[in-house]
């Protein structure tokens, strides 16, 4: 044995290491992304992996139960060509069954329940309550994409180009973003539904709905402001950055730095406030629905549903609860989860 | 006061006069691109309405000359001519008539969601990561997130239909109870989170932890420095509050059927009538806009350590 206190050198340790040793010593990481470490830090934090979840399961399920579920959103099921009017089919309570379909029971044949019941024009209301969850979120989605659209163009041009372009459009954001956005959401709303009904008969449009177009059209016009400040502001701090300068340098077009070394930079505020913006849209569609200027009949929103259900409040109430229920579970999860994106993906936070 | 800030109340009001003008010119111009003009309806229409809006505005005149006149209208007598649904009546009048339910609904409202929403805001922030705290959080969470119209028809069935405490009808005596508790609730849920925050932060700095160690006592501490200084970004929320409360009164007014401004714009919308969807639109962005100024202006006189750009 050695002594520990011995000066004596250890031959052995200085044995050249084997290649086993070697890949013993060298760890290689996988190499990892900007989005890839967004993603991981995402799914560590549990509050927004379950909203994520519940989004993604309201979402697939919404597209993809219409094509397996029986019954359509818009079939009276009590009217069928050429027979009076079965009035059995209306207003059934959950898993009631209209007189035809109770026959067919008697008769050991199988139905399909209607599970949230029907409404007071015997039309299956789950289905409704699906088709309108699938059109909010549709709503809320490209209403996003559009805003998204518009302010990062508008936003890094300002921002980019400065001077007097960036004044002239910082005037126009201010008065924009002074305005009340809700009434003029609902000025718009009224008048762009009258004035293209007439326009849109007849073309691709109309089967969106004109109210449906109006939205989008008056989110276009009033959303982008804030989304254009926050992307000129990311912008007009990046400008000055030294890559920017070699870019110019090497002669790189203004087009090429803004999609190429600018955009790229500022992405994960833009994923950020799209995000935020989904739920808001949402909110705002729903709002619109219950003053009767959201989607046109006989599609379902989420928030038609719920003005619709109004009416019979205190003989059916189960028909304002579902819809109401769905709404908040989707604003508060796509909530939950932006807040959570805006944890993974700031790295100022970091 | 000094010249800057005075610089800054002018540069803000500036901007509302504006924003104001814009409101107007817009509200008229889109409301022009209705096939058939605003003062048109495919309702019957009294013959004196009719005759009256065109003598008003003089329909066969250029639209420049309408657009001067409705704005010279407005600025000199706040005048928005006559309702086609309403015979007989102004818009004005009508407004007014409404204003007088609705205002006292909005202030009462504005009032209870900011003392609960600083007292629970405080309180969460003070027992921090307490189960109070996390309690308060999660309601106001679920708050936030909740449409106005459904809070309305959840607490509308729960304490009026179910429970019977209350009448369901706003115009009943006791009615407007629930209306108020629905337009409190968003607000009040807000205030909470940004006063928590906001306390946070201040009960973080070294003035309180000076304070500590002179040996003030807690509850001075906590009123005196902590709540005073906590509240100011409170008040930036007043002008978004007060223009929650008005979009939020619409519907709110029409699940419990108060006679109030709200309740008459949505009936407008849904009757087509113009002048009035108009007059409503404008009078309510003016309130929005003037209560915007006040809380900029204020929130900048309290704390002189923010700066303006």
């Amino acid at each position: 044995m050695k002594k520990i206190f011995s000066l004596h050198t250890d031959l052995d340790a200085f044995i050249p290491a084997t290649e086993d040793d070697k890949k013993y010593m060298v760890q290689m990481r996988e190499s990892s992304t900007f989005l890839k470490d967004g993603i991981k830090r995402l799914l560590k934090n549990k509050v927004a992996t379950v909203s994520l979840f519940i989004v993604i399961i309201i979402a697939l399920s919404s597209i993809i139960l219409p094509f397996f579920w029986p019954y359509q959103y818009d079939t009276m099921l009590g009217i069928t060509p050429g027979k009076p009017v079965d009035s059995s089919y209306n207003n059934l309570g959950p898993f009631e069954y209209g007189a035809t379909e109770q026959a067919m029971l008697d008769a050991g044949e199988d139905v399909f329940p209607h599970v949230f019941g029907t409404d007071n024009q015997g039309r299956d209301y789950f289905i409704r309550v699906v088709y309108g969850t699938r059109i909010s979120l549709a709503v809320g989605f490209f209403a996003s994409i559009i805003v998204l659209i518009i302010g990062l163009t508008i936003g890094s041009l300002a921002g980019y180009i400065g001077g007097k372009v960036d004044i002239i459009i910082m005037r126009l954001v201010d008065i924009i973003y002074s305005l009340p956005d809700m009434l003029m959401v609902i000025l718009l709303s009224t008048v762009l539904k009258t004035t293209l009904e007439p326009v849109i008969e007849g073309t691709i449009l109309a089967k969106l709905g004109s109210n449906m177009i109006s939205l989008f059209i008056v989110f276009g016009l009033l959303y982008w402001v804030s989304m254009s400040r926050l992307i000129r502001g990311q912008i007009l701090a990046l400008r000055e950055q030294e890559y920017v300068l070699a870019a110019q340098a090497v002669g790189a077009k203004s087009r090429w730095i803004i999609t190429k070394h600018l955009i790229p930079n500022c992405i994960s505020v833009v994923i950020i406030s799209t995000a935020l913006q989904i739920p808001s849209a949402i909110f705002t569609e729903s709002y619109l629905s219950f003053l009767g200027l959201g989607v046109n009949a006989p599609m379902p929103s989420l928030g038609s549903l719920a003005s619709d259900a109004l009416n019979g409040l205190q003989s059916y109430p189960s028909r304002l609860i579902i819809p109401a229920i769905v709404i908040s579970l989707i604003v508060l999860s796509l909530n939950l989860l932006g807040d959570g994106l805006r944890d993974a993906f700031d790295p100022k936070l970091r | 006061m000094n010249s800057k800030t005075l610089q800054y109340i002018l540069k803000r009001l500036l901007l509302a006069i504006l924003t104001v003008w814009v409101v107007i010119t817009v509200t008229f111009f889109v409301t022009r691109a209705i096939p058939g003009g605003p003062f048109m309806s495919e309702k019957a229409i009294s013959a004196e309405a009719q005759a009256a809006l065109e003598a008003k505005y003089g329909l066969d005149k250029p639209v420049f000359e309408q657009y001067t006149t409705y704005l010279k209208d407005i600025v000199t007598a706040f005048d928005f001519g006559p309702s086609i649904k309403n015979r007989g009546r102004d818009v004005i009048e009508i407004i007014v008539d409404g204003m007088e339910t609705s205002i006292p609904l909005g202030l009462t409202a504005a009032f209870s969601a900011l003392i609960t929403g600083i007292v629970l805001g405080a309180v969460a922030a003070l027992r921090r990561n307490k189960i109070i705290d996390k309690v308060i959080m999660v309601i106001t969470t679920a708050f936030v997130s909740m449409p106005s119209f459904v809070m309305g028809v959840l607490l509308l069935m729960l304490f009026a239909v179910t429970l019977g405490w209350v009448p369901a009808n706003g115009a009943a005596d006791g009615g407007l109870i629930l209306p108020i508790i629905t337009l409190a609730l968003y607000p009040m849920a807000y205030i909470t989170r940004l006063t928590r925050s906001s306390m946070l932060d201040v009960l973080g700095q070294d003035y309180i932890r000076t304070a500590r160690a002179k040996g003030v006592s807690k509850w001075k501490i906590i009123f005196g420095h902590a709540l005073k200084n906590s509240l100011i970004p409170v008040i930036t929320y007043f002008g978004p509050m007060l223009a929650y409360i008005v979009t939020g009164s619409l519907v709110v007014e029409r699940i419990f059927a108060v006679p109030g401004i709200g309740r008459a714009f949505v009936s407008s919308i849904n009757d087509r009538d113009y002048p009035m969807i108009m007059g409503t639109t404008i009078v309510l962005a003016i309130l929005i806009v003037v209560m915007n100024l006040v809380s900029d202006i204020l929130y900048k006189v309290v704390d002189p350590r923010i700066n303006l750009e």
